[in-house]
């Protein structure tokens, strides 16, 4: 995908003025955090579970060279293969490598964002292998050569006029705007894909240790088809997805589903261990994990080190009023929102990605909402240092904060600083209260009036009172 | 190469070397003892409520409860539920418990043992347990059930014994290793109500890719 | 401009029967520069609390621009300055949820073998928000307020998530007299200020602050009410520019009943005239 978050503003800018993301974007608030909220008011537990997690997840940190081993020697017991990819080009070779193995001519997917991360579509489509999405959000983003908005709700920019226009000039049938129809057809022409595949490539939520299986969840049933048809099975995913046990994975699943979409638990919860058996009917004759890197061994010991606890859940982006205006598209890569403002300048460089981090009002409701407690305001932060330390900031944002250090740390003239500007900013609001504009604060005026100041700054009254002996 | 580096990469972030004989042992050794964390009281009740809570919540997730008093009634309640939806054709799991059973009501409707296909209507299957705390459907691959069955048609009727209903997920798990002392099989299905999405406009739609309706045979042997 | 009549009543000295705590006032720059009345009805509220109330000349700005900017090692200049300030101080209470909860984040400033690190430390466990202090240290009861009219409350985030300000100002509230209180949706909502974020990405923030007006003026209140005043500068902008008939204050002028100074943003004369 082409890395477009430099262009931040921009991207939100043209967001902001898409009339028909806004209404997406508007409904979509009433969806997924409503349905959460009901979650948990079921779930008195959720909290503690979350706690759980947390410590759970910081325990599989601490020993994640022992659990990938141990999960690597499960698969291989197995009869599985695991593929240790350092970078996204060592992944994509990895996975060609294995579909040229089966002569494969095209791959069923499910959803990954991690094969986004990696850029595998075009990368297969280029040598020679056709890569079809069966996400029902993801193949209509693949018809339209679009992205991903979000992390689960892929197509959630799009409302069923897109879809519908989608499907007459692909499908070549009569254009319906019913939804059910539309997802009829889907169904029918996806139908003979997943059929005919030769490989079929899924993400994994988790994999388990004890037991070398991965699991995918999904509500649709794309990943079990593409799982089980072809005669190949892909398993890509990232190093931080390995849980020790099956109990642990159940806690894991305990906090997604709700934290996700709200449902109590999600429709498909399917765990995949090595090929099918000897007596086995149907199922993949080959198993392969493709476990990439891609970054995240650095986090380890880093101050980005909580943000691998990320289990994906997309909560954060669901309840950040940012995302909520600007939508996933703006943020200009794979990982929208809070927990792709702390990802995606560790994957494309912060030089690149530093609106990200900066374009938010650290609220904190995505940490207050995130199951496993990643403090992503703080990551947020630790990035704004980094760029900071690196001489990356803005030169006006750096020669502010100078200007503004200089007074703020001699409190005398900090003194006479505030009484200026009120002084200023009040006479020029003269009899009226506020501003329509302000010199230098167009940011500010451009969109609300500025109040004024009341006149006379509280240190100085408080001293002349002190001094009148009140 | 890159095996190593990755690893490499972790353990100077952890600040050590490869872990210690005894490190690795406790990992181990935790996960020898798969001990279950949290378990939500919700589903922490004797059988009656258990069995009440599978029921409300797998309803609850839009799947359709059909009541078996014996096994023997499972035959004509699966003709009745065809022919009430017009459908001429089942696929079937080929376990004994099935096949013990006399498939005559089923009259001209074919029923066929094998794995499905695209375009199959309907298949039936039975299931390792039910898990009251979510209302889901637990299924094992096996030569005897192939996962097709579960996710190609448009229609999944499961059998489910009231005395397979455990509590929650780890109670299952515990089943599953029970039944499969030797390895995990290929694929283990944790299933919750009809395959769904809301990919199109936000609107939640049923039947996505997998089946449209799952019907819960429950047989009353609690 | 709304037509409540404000009722005067003298607040009477609360007999405290501990001691007289000895309260540093943590000003902060916008109440000091834009609202001095805030700074004001703080005192007096604390004063009718049983406190006695100083005003450190040695303090400034909490050091908030400087740390959401990434620059530590000036955040750590303004917090040890600051820390300095309000030496010798049993509690330090500011108007502002924002604020005091940069006070908190001190001790993330300094390394574990830093002395400083156990003076913020120190800072941190005695400095408050004023509507938690009065609630949940001095249990402050006697509210001597009244104010004619309906108003809403904004959740400001740092008060509200990192300090866990919530039910505190609602009590406070509760005891005015003639108050009614209508909650409007998504009161814990960010309504853009951000500090720096508003003017760095200003048209994210208008987004966020007209949904939020949307919000206020759907709850029906006359009178928007909050703990912080940047946020409440935002808001008070954005409705005056969207021509909205509501008016914004900061809590502590409803509790002291000093609402006879112009709301925010509103001028001397439009009150006069209401009057
Ligand atoms: S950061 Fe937290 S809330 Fe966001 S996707 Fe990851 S786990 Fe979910």
């Amino acid at each position: 995908m082409q890395i477009k978050s430099p262009n931040f503003k921009e991207n939100a800018r043209i967001a902001l003025h898409n009339v028909e993301l806004q209404e997406a974007l508007g409904q979509f608030k009433y969806g997924f955090p409503v349905n959460r909220a009901n979650a948990i008011k079921r779930l008195p537990e959720f909290d503690d579970l979350r706690d759980e997690a947390r410590d759970l997840k910081n325990h599989i940190i601490e020993n994640l060279d022992i659990y990938l081993e141990q999960f690597e020697s499960k698969v291989i017991e197995n009869g599985g293969h695991v593929h240790w990819c350092r970078t996204g080009d060592d992944a994509n070779k990895a996975i060609l490598d294995i579909c040229k193995q089966v002569n494969a001519k095209t791959v069923t997917k499910g959803k990954s964002m991690v094969s986004e991360e990696i850029n595998l579509n075009d990368y297969l489509e280029k040598n020679g292998v056709q890569p079809v999405e069966t996400d029902l959000g993801e193949y209509i983003l693949q018809l339209r050569d679009d992205h991903p908005s979000h992390i689960i709700a892929p197509a959630i920019h799009l409302n069923v006029n897109d879809v519908s226009e989608t499907f007459h000039k692909h499908h070549k049938r009569p254009k319906t705007e019913d939804p059910q129809a539309l997802m009829k057809e889907a169904r029918e022409v996806l139908r003979k894909q997943f059929v005919s595949a030769d490989v079929g490539i899924t993400g994994a939520n988790f994999l388990v240790a004890e037991t070398g299986s991965s699991i995918i969840v999904t509500n649709e049933g794309n990943g079990d088809l593409t799982q089980t048809l072809p005669k190949t099975h892909i398993v890509i995913t990232s190093i931080e997805k390995v849980v020790p046990t099956l109990e642990d994975m159940s806690l894991f699943l305990r906090l997604l589903a709700r934290s996700a979409t709200g449902q109590e638990f999600t429709v498909y919860n399917t765990l995949s261990t090595g090929p099918k058996r000897e007596d086995d009917q149907d199922g993949p004759e080959n198993f392969h994990v493709v476990l990439v890197d891609n970054g995240r061994s650095e986090m380890v010991g880093s101050e980005f080190q909580d943000m691998l606890r990320c289990i994906r859940c997309s909560s954060c982006m669901n309840h950040c009023p940012v995302y909520g205006a600007v939508g996933g598209h703006s943020y200009g890569w794979v990982y929208p929102g809070p927990m792709g403002s702390v990802l995606t300048p560790k994957m494309i460089g912060i030089d690149k990605a530093a609106h990200l981090p900066n374009a938010s009002t650290s609220c904190g409701k995505c940490e207050e909402v995130c199951p496993v407690r990643i403090p992503l305001p703080k990551l947020m932060r630790h990035w704004r240092e980094k760029e900071f330390e690196k001489h990356l900031t803005p030169k006006a944002v750096r020669f502010g904060i100078a200007s503004w250090a200089f007074f703020a740390k001699r409190p005398a003239i900090y003194r006479w600083l505030s009484r200026g500007s009120a002084w200023f900013i009040s006479t020029l609001a003269g009899k009226k209260g506020r501003l329509k504009k302000l010199p230098l604060a167009g940011g500010w005026t451009d969109w609300r009036d500025m109040p004024a100041p009341q006149g006379k700054t509280f240190m100085d009254q408080w001293k002349a009172k002190q001094k009148a002996g009140e | 190469m890159s095996r190593a580096e990755i690893l490499g990469n972790i353990r100077q972030g952890l600040g050590r070397q490869e872990a210690t004989a005894e490190q690795r042992d406790k990992a181990l050794a935790r996960i020898a003892a798969h001990k279950a964390t949290i378990i939500p009281k919700r589903s922490q009740l004797d059988r009656k409520g258990q069995i009440e809570l599978f029921r409300e919540m797998a309803s609850g997730a839009a799947a359709e409860l059909i009541d078996l008093n014996e096994l023997a009634e499972l035959p004509s309640a699966v003709s009745t539920w065809l022919k009430q939806h017009d459908f001429k054709s089942l696929v079937s799991a080929s376990d004994a418990c099935l096949n013990e059973l006399d498939w005559s009501p089923l009259g001209d409707i074919q029923r066929e043992q094998r794995i499905a296909q695209s375009g199959d209507v309907a298949s039936l299957t039975t299931s390792m347990a039910g898990i009251a705390e979510t209302g889901t459907l637990m299924l094992y691959s096996r030569p005897e059930s192939p996962t097709t069955l579960n996710f190609l048609p448009d229609c999944h009727l499961v059998l489910l014994k009231e005395s397979d209903i455990v509590g929650s997920y780890e109670d299952a798990w515990n089943l599953v290793r029970q039944n499969n002392p030797k390895q995990m099989p290929r694929t283990v299905n944790m299933i919750t109500g009809p395959s769904r999405s809301a990919d199109i406009g936000q609107k939640l739609q049923m039947g996505a890719h997998g089946p449209c309706v799952l019907v819960i045979f429950i047989l009353k042997d609690g | 401009m709304t037509s409540s009549r404000r009722l005067t009543i003298a607040m009477t000295t609360m007999p405290n029967n501990r001691k007289n705590p000895k309260v540093g006032l943590f000003v902060t720059c916008l109440a000091d520069m834009f609202r001095p009345s805030v700074a004001f009805a703080t005192v007096k509220l604390l004063e009718a609390s049983g406190c006695v109330v100083e005003v450190p000349e040695k303090q400034t700005c909490c050091g908030q621009p400087a740390y959401n900017s990434g620059d530590k090692a000036t955040t750590a200049d303004i917090a040890r300055q600051t820390i300095e300030a309000f030496d010798g101080y049993e509690y330090v209470v500011g108007p502002s949820g924002s604020c005091i909860g940069m006070l908190h984040y001190y001790p993330e400033v300094f390394s574990d073998d830093d002395p400083w690190k156990q003076r913020a430390l120190d800072l941190k466990a005695r400095s408050y928000e004023i509507t938690q202090f009065l609630t949940d240290i001095v249990n402050f009861e006697q509210i001597n307020a009244a104010f004619e009219g309906t108003i809403t409350y904004h959740d400001s985030c740092s008060g509200l998530r990192q300090l866990g300000v919530k039910d505190q100002p609602r009590k406070l509230l509760s005891k005015v007299e003639n108050l009614t209180l209508n909650e409007m949706e998504e009161a814990e909502t960010c309504c853009g200020f951000g500090g720096t974020f508003c003017v760095k990405y200003p048209d994210i923030s208008n987004r966020m602050v007209s949904n939020k007006t949307q919000y206020i003026s759907d709850s029906g209140a006359s009178t928007l009410v909050g703990g912080d005043l940047g946020c409440l500068l935002n808001m008070a902008g954005k409705l005056k520019r969207e021509g909205k008939q509501i008016e914004a204050r900061h809590i502590v002028e409803i509790l002291a009943d000093m609402t006879d100074t112009p709301a925010i943003g509103e001028a001397e004369y439009e009150l006069a005239k209401a009057l």
